[in-house]
């Protein structure tokens, strides 16, 4: 029982880590119309980023989560900028095999630069584990957890409630019925990868935290990860993104515990694929329900 | 001079859907563009509001060059544009939609919240209902009243009758005269072409790209020609 509970909270850390990635994810593509399969190795960036300040240049780890972000925001805006903005009415598939060259280009440039071998990640959350009851949960499980839920409550509210929000909901829904009320898409869009490469730079520091090594690619898994959560909870849908990333990590630890560590990415696709079978909009996935 | 479009041509592709259109609107008119289907109405008010792009030709807005402006700086200018179709944001709910028709007001003033809910009394019954589940007369009110929050001093509206009830049709046209009346110029598309001329000040009649009849509303309502293509007889 003990054990059940404490994966639980492991699986709900992680799950909470992908869910900051997928709410990036689903972003993007609700407003944007398009699958960053870039947005992985903006987590890999990220983690870099900490290691060169606060590892390398000794600056204090507060400092290198925020340059961190900094550094993933300006990389998310510029690729979006240099790369996507140019084919804003092509065709997807162009578009994807653009996002797809860009995590290419972003993993090669980090090979160059900081070489193939595993680099190991600052221990910058150094919160101690608590005991309740003869249960040790780890610190920085308790800080994700925290961290994260704050980040849901906060991106909900202002997704519902801000002005900015509300026009991210109208880009998404009708570019150019958007544009008729005076709000520029582009900017939008801009915004949009903004703040879904500063949500993975933060989910960056707290992944690369718990598994503690980090390389060139370290970025794909976690962004496989996410990307399957969101369409897990339906791809477009904010609180989807959540709970599909949440459900994840809970899915993928328990399969891991129980089953066996090998085939819990298996699990974890066999669990999404009867879901898609039973509801293809993903959980949360809203239905077109256009009147005509 | 309110609007000045001169000699545009636009294309879809390969497609030359707007062969050269030039027509006018001056301040406090109400002028009606009609046509079949496939004319080119929608097209024409689109490139206006910088939703396309002509290959050629000029529109001047209140003295501005605007043929290249951006649709979404167009607004805050005093264009404002009810979409065919009224394409208002299903998933939000109708005062949402009301605020995106005031994103470029500083602040959303309850005031102009409440002269729209004057208007539409039926709007203010379902304030809070996702606009998705609106009626379709009521979806075209929520477009109106959507595009009267920016204030603006030209309002082009495509086809606001479509698909609707006489009844209904009848109380959108009164809406527009009390538009009208409140000193919002008037750009209207319609297929409805009856009613669109005995609205208007003055008219133009669109065929597969051109304008070919123009006048007041009167005289193109009496001519032989519209009579005969638009108006049954
Ligand atoms: N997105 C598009 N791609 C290609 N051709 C288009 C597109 N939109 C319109 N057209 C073509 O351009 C021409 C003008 O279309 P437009 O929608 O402006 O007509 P309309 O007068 O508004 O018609 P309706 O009364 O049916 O709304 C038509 O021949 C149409 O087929
Ligand atoms: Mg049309």
């Amino acid at each position: 029982m003990m054990d059940l509970i404490v994966n639980l909270v492991s699986g709900l850390s992680l799950g909470s880590i992908y869910a900051l990635i997928a709410l990036g994810y689903t972003m993007v593509y609700g407003i944007a119309k398009m699958l960053n399969f870039a947005h992985g190795d903006i987590i890999m960036v990220g983690a870099f980023t900490v290691i060169t300040t606060v590892s390398m240049l000794g600056l204090p780890p507060a400092l290198g989560i925020i340059a961190s972000i900094v550094c993933c925001v300006v990389l998310g805006v510029c690729v979006e900028r240099i790369a996507y903005k140019p084919l804003r009415k092509a065709q997807p598939l162009a578009v994807l095999i653009t996002a797809i060259g860009v995590s290419y280009f972003l993993q090669s440039l980090a090979l160059l630069i900081f070489g193939s071998t595993q680099h190991s990640f600052p221990k910058i959350i150094t919160v101690p584990a608590i005991e309740i009851g003869g249960l040790t949960i780890q610190g920085n499980m308790l800080v994700t957890l925290a961290v994260t839920t704050i980040i849901m409550v906060a991106m909900s509210l202002f997704i519902a409630k801000s002005r900015t929000g509300k026009a991210m909901r109208a880009v998404s829904e009708d570019r150019d019925a958007a544009e008729l009320m005076g709000i520029s898409v582009n900017r939008t869009i801009t915004i949009t990868f903004a703040i879904g490469s500063a949500l993975a730079a933060v989910a960056g520091v707290f992944y690369c935290t718990t598994y503690g090594f980090i390389g060139p690619y370290t970025g794909s898994m976690p962004g496989i990860k996410a990307f399957v959560a969101a369409v897990f909870g339906g791809i477009g849908s904010i609180p989807g993104a959540m709970l599909g990333g949440i459900l994840l990590g809970v899915i993928e630890n328990l399969a891991k515990r129980y089953i066996s560590t090998e085939l819990s990415d298996a699990i974890v696709f066999a669990v999404l694929i009867i879901v898609l079978m039973v509801k293809p909009t993903g959980l949360l996935g809203k239905r077109v329900n256009e009147k005509v | 001079m309110m609007l000045k479009v001169d000699d545009i041509h636009v294309y879809y592709g390969q497609i030359h859907a707007i062969k050269g259109v030039s027509f006018e609107v001056h301040e406090g008119e109400v002028v009606s563009l009609i046509g079949a289907n496939g004319a080119g109405k929608s097209t024409v008010l689109k490139t206006i509001s910088g939703l396309l792009r002509p290959k050629s030709g000029t529109i001047t807005f209140l003295g501005n060059d605007i043929t290249h402006t951006e649709a979404y700086k167009l607004v805050n200018r005093g264009l404002a544009q009810v979409p065919e179709g009224r394409r208002i944001f299903l998933q939000m709910t109708v005062r949402e939609n009301l605020d995106m028709g005031a994103y470029t007001q500083k602040d959303v003033s309850e005031a102009d919240m409440e002269e729209v809910f004057r208007r539409f009394p039926r709007l203010k019954e379902r304030e809070k209902q996702i606009a998705g589940t609106l009626s379709g007369g009521e979806q075209q009110m929520l477009a109106m009243g959507r595009a009267m929050m920016s204030h603006p001093k030209l309002l082009m509206l495509d086809e606001p009758s479509m698909g609707l009830a006489p009844i209904l049709v009848e109380q959108i046209f009164d809406i527009i005269r009390e538009f009208h009346a409140s000193g919002t110029t008037i750009l209207l598309v319609e297929q409805n072409a009856g009613k669109a001329l005995a609205i208007a000040d003055r008219a133009y009649v669109l065929e597969q790209g051109r304008i070919t009849l123009s006048g007041t509303g009167a005289d193109l309502a009496a001519s032989d020609a519209v009579k005969k293509a638009y108006l049954g007889g």
